[in-house]
């Protein structure tokens, strides 16, 4: 339950040996480098830009060309996919591909040209595929769309509003020229978008009749082919044809490179490796001879560090303690309950240096509140069933999944014995169905009571734990003041707020209001009373005083008293927060029972029973579905809000090792003997 | 029998149908406006698909402790078992009154935390691995929702038929 200690360790090694040395630590993974040295006239930096870049690029290289393949040649992935994690391979596997990478490369850039040709023709046929559309119109032509005419005669290709007729035409031809009368026009297709025509004409009146033509809407087309738009067509759906028969020899080719993926995942982590590595580089200050490498190691892992490094390399190990200025990374270390609910810590922030670690004492309230949420056995059964048989088929799922999937199984465990406190499974549907179904009513009485019988009881509950949680972070806060040896300050934040709170529960238990509220008649001795007002009266006053004690200004000093005293209304609505452990209960409780009563509508028939079976399994899941949601949310909320408000700051950096980071591979190491 | 003798059924219903109606109202609001964020971020990135979905739900509770406040009263007033209760007028607005608040602020806050859930939405949209804080801003407004239904709840079981 606790910060991993870190060491700063330093290392000055030979030149000769830099490779192997940073290799060896990169597939340790033991240590975060950060460099404190600046560079000065004898140790300087190597610019390790250019070559990192182009590994990075290589690495991309190889990713695109693996989207190309799944794009063509899809690998079947099933639903749980996501839950695999990275496949495990043997080392010497990889060191074949990384040998092979020229090769390996000169196949990704083939892929990606095969793709880009595809694309390219894909786009030459939409090409002809628009001409052809376009030139659909004119196909009745019979000669080419350019053609000047004969002799004597033009031709005036041409389009009119849709709608317009053959007389329209010579009805406007005449008004505007009435003298000329050699003139023929055809119709060669009309549609929605207009009407296509030819207009011949003597050649000498080409002019005048294409002036008149535009008075009445005509327009020679945007554009023309030099050909008889029939055969032009004809061309244009040969070419398509085998620009296909090319796509699809294109794609034979990608597809017959398919089987080589693996080695294209190999390729990728390769250089990413590598860029990694050449990124390191970049960092380290380096003299003639020798190089530097600084960084944060787990104290616990030096002993394995030294024996890797200092023991097979001529070199210098320093290790030593961070110094005052320095914000060293954050591991946590928790036992195997606990460590689920890290994930959990983490969205909201890791502590920082110096911190209290709270994964522990969450653990247990996270998982207790999560299943008094819930409340409800079956589905905790179902939710712990889930997650147990998927932690147990997917052994290689990244560990951050693996801690959300056990922190669920974890609530699910809690949710039946929450469940079975209250009597809920599946809601009531034992009752439901002996009922209907039997015609004996049947049902399982809870272990402790029914909430939706004693809804003020469990209330009162509910804001119960609520305090204890609440408590226990105040009490946390004192813990750390008091390491931290501010004694004053412990005194004045946190006993005198314990002595003034436990004051006002005392005062209030034996209140008519407490017990109209809870119907427990709670009657305290004389001398008990007395106490409780002194605990109250002494807090306040400690408070009102001490709130302030930073101020020499006395006025203030009472001011911002008062004002901590204020800060009471911050816990009322602290504890009141926690009716929502009551109010989630409820609702799975009774949409669980609606569920049931919609599904036992038909009664006690064939008719029935099928109804039945088809709301409860889409009903149930559906409140499960909602409900899950819901006790996560607010389990977390409670945890963010309520209980780290008391004490927790977070903040601290995660701990990122120079490693192996890989996309698609693990890489088999030899175990550190 | 008229309307007139059985004036407190009636508002017992109308307690019962307001709950579901202004709550659900609200919800189907909420889950609506964070719907279309949530449409615009999958556009993008349908990787996202899970994460903005469960922020899509989150104001959908609403029109759930709506239907529990509705149900609750249902069968307080035994419509649900097949014989109506004798309820007089004057328990029957007590019952209506009891349903007000899950109705009303679950109306308000179910626009509301849509409205939150949209924006959280697009924090996850530039930042996916932020998403447990995300979550927390539209759960701060469920916060009353809850508060509203602990009241309709403990009214409606507390008024004596």
């Amino acid at each position: 339950m606790a910060v991993l200690q870190m060491q700063r360790v330093s290392i000055c090694a030979l030149k000769k040996d830099r490779k192997a040395i940073l290799e060896r630590l990169q597939s340790l993974g033991l240590m975060e480098v950060s460099q404190p040295v600046e560079d000065d006239d004898i140790f300087q930096r190597m610019d390790t830009t250019s070559p990192r870049l182009s590994f990075e690029k290589k690495a991309h290289t190889a990713d695109q060309a693996l989207d190309v393949l799944e794009q063509y040649v899809p690998r079947k992935q099933s639903m749980f996919a996501s839950l695999e994690g990275k496949k495990l391979v043997e080392k010497e596997q990889f060191r074949k591909a990384a040998e092979d990478r020229e090769e390996i490369m000169d196949m990704a850039a083939d892929i990606l040209l095969c793709s880009r040709q595809i694309a390219e023709k894909k786009a030459a046929i939409l090409k002809d595929e628009n001409q052809i559309e376009s030139l659909s119109p004119w196909l009745g032509l019979g000669v080419p769309m350019d053609f000047e005419g004969t002799e004597h005669t033009a031709m005036l290709p041409g389009i009119m509003a849709a709608g317009t007729t053959l007389e329209d035409v010579y009805a406007v031809l005449a008004e505007q020229l009435p003298q000329t009368e050699e003139l023929d026009v055809e119709i060669v297709s009309s549609g929605p978008d207009g009407v296509y025509m030819a207009v011949f004409c003597m050649r000498e009146d080409a002019g005048a009749v294409e002036d008149a033509l535009r008075q009445g809407g005509f327009a020679r087309p945007s554009q023309t082919v030099p050909e008889d738009p029939a055969v032009r067509t004809e061309e244009l759906k040969a070419d398509i044809g085998k620009l296909n028969r090319e796509i699809e020899e294109k794609e034979e080719e990608i597809k017959a490179r398919a089987p080589r993926r693996e080695e294209l995942e190999y390729i990728s982590d390769y250089y990413r490796i590598r860029a990694e590595k050449y990124q390191v580089l970049g960092t380290l200050p380096q003299s003639g001879r020798t190089f530097l490498i600084s960084g944060y190691v787990p104290a616990k892992a030096v002993p394995a560090l030294q024996k890797a490094i200092e023991e097979k390399y001529d070199c210098v190990m320093d290790v030593e303690e961070p110094g005052e200025d320095e914000e060293p990374p954050t591991i946590l270390h928790n036992n195997a309950f606990s460590s689920s609910v890290e994930g959990v810590l983490e969205s909201y922030g890791l502590p920082h240096r110096g911190e209290f670690d709270p994964t522990t004492i969450m653990s247990f309230f996270y998982v207790f509140f999560f299943g008094m949420m819930l409340s409800d056995a079956a589905y905790g059964a179902i939710v712990a069933i889930v997650c147990f048989v998927a932690l147990k088929k997917f052994p290689r799922m990244s560990a951050g999944m693996r801690k959300s999937l056990k922190l669920f199984m974890l609530c699910g465990v809690s949710t039946i014995v929450w469940g079975i406190l209250f009597g809920g499974y599946f809601g009531d549907v034992v009752d439901v169905v002996s009922r209907v179904f039997f015609g004996r009513e049947v049902s399982v009485p809870p272990l402790w009571f029914a909430p939706l019988n004693d809804p003020m009881k469990l209330l009162v509950y509910s804001m119960a734990f609520g305090l204890v949680h609440l408590f226990v972070g105040l009490g946390i806060k004192g813990y750390m003041q008091l390491k931290a040896r501010q004694y004053l300050d412990f005194f004045c934040d946190v006993v005198l707020w314990y002595v003034f709170l436990v004051g006002l529960i005392m005062m209030l238990l034996p209140s008519e209001i407490f017990r109209s509220i809870s119907q427990m008649d709670i009657v305290f001795p004389p001398a008990l009373n007395t106490l409780a007002k002194v605990l109250a009266i002494a807090g306040a006053v400690g408070l009102l005083l001490m709130s302030g004690r930073d101020n020499k200004n006395p006025v203030l000093r009472l001011a911002l008293g008062a004002y901590d005293i204020y800060n009471i209304t911050g816990w009322l609505s602290d504890v009141l927060s926690y009716s929502r452990l009551l109010a989630l209960g409820l609702a799975t409780g009774v949409i669980a029972s609606v569920v049931n009563q919609m599904g036992s509508m038909l009664g006690k028939s064939i008719a029935g029973v099928i109804l039945f079976v088809v709301v409860f399994i889409v009903g149930h899941a559906m409140n499960l579905a909602i409900n899950l949601l819901g006790a996560y949310v607010h389990t977390n909320r409670l945890q963010f809000v309520e209980f780290f408000g008391k004490f927790y700051e977070g903040g601290g950096k995660p701990f990122e090792p120079f490693e192996n980071d890989t996309k698609y591979v693990d890489i088999k190491e030899e175990t550190i003997s | 029998m008229s309307i007139w003798e059985n004036l407190g059924l009636v508002y017992s219903l109308l307690g019962a149908a307001v709950a579901v109606f202004l709550a659900g109202a609200g919800s189907a609001l909420g889950v609506g406006i964070a719907g279309q964020a949530a449409a615009g971020v999958v556009t993008e990135d349908p990787s996202k698909f899970a994460k903005v979905l469960v922020l899509q739900l989150l104001p959908g509770t609403q029109g759930i402790y709506g239907l529990l406040v509705g149900f609750l009263t249902l069968s307080k007033i035994g419509l649900l078992g097949g014989g109506a209760a004798q309820i007089d007028p004057q328990t029957g607005l007590l019952i209506l009154a009891a349903c007000l608040p899950v109705g009303i602020v679950g109306l308000i806050s179910g626009k509301s935390q849509g409205e939150t859930a949209a924006a959280s939405i697009g924090i996850v949209a530039k930042k996916p691995e932020q998403f447990g804080k995300a979550m927390l801003f539209p759960a701060m407004v469920e916060t009353y929702a809850i508060l509203s239904l602990l009241i309709s709840i403990l009214a409606v079981t507390a008024i004596q038929i």
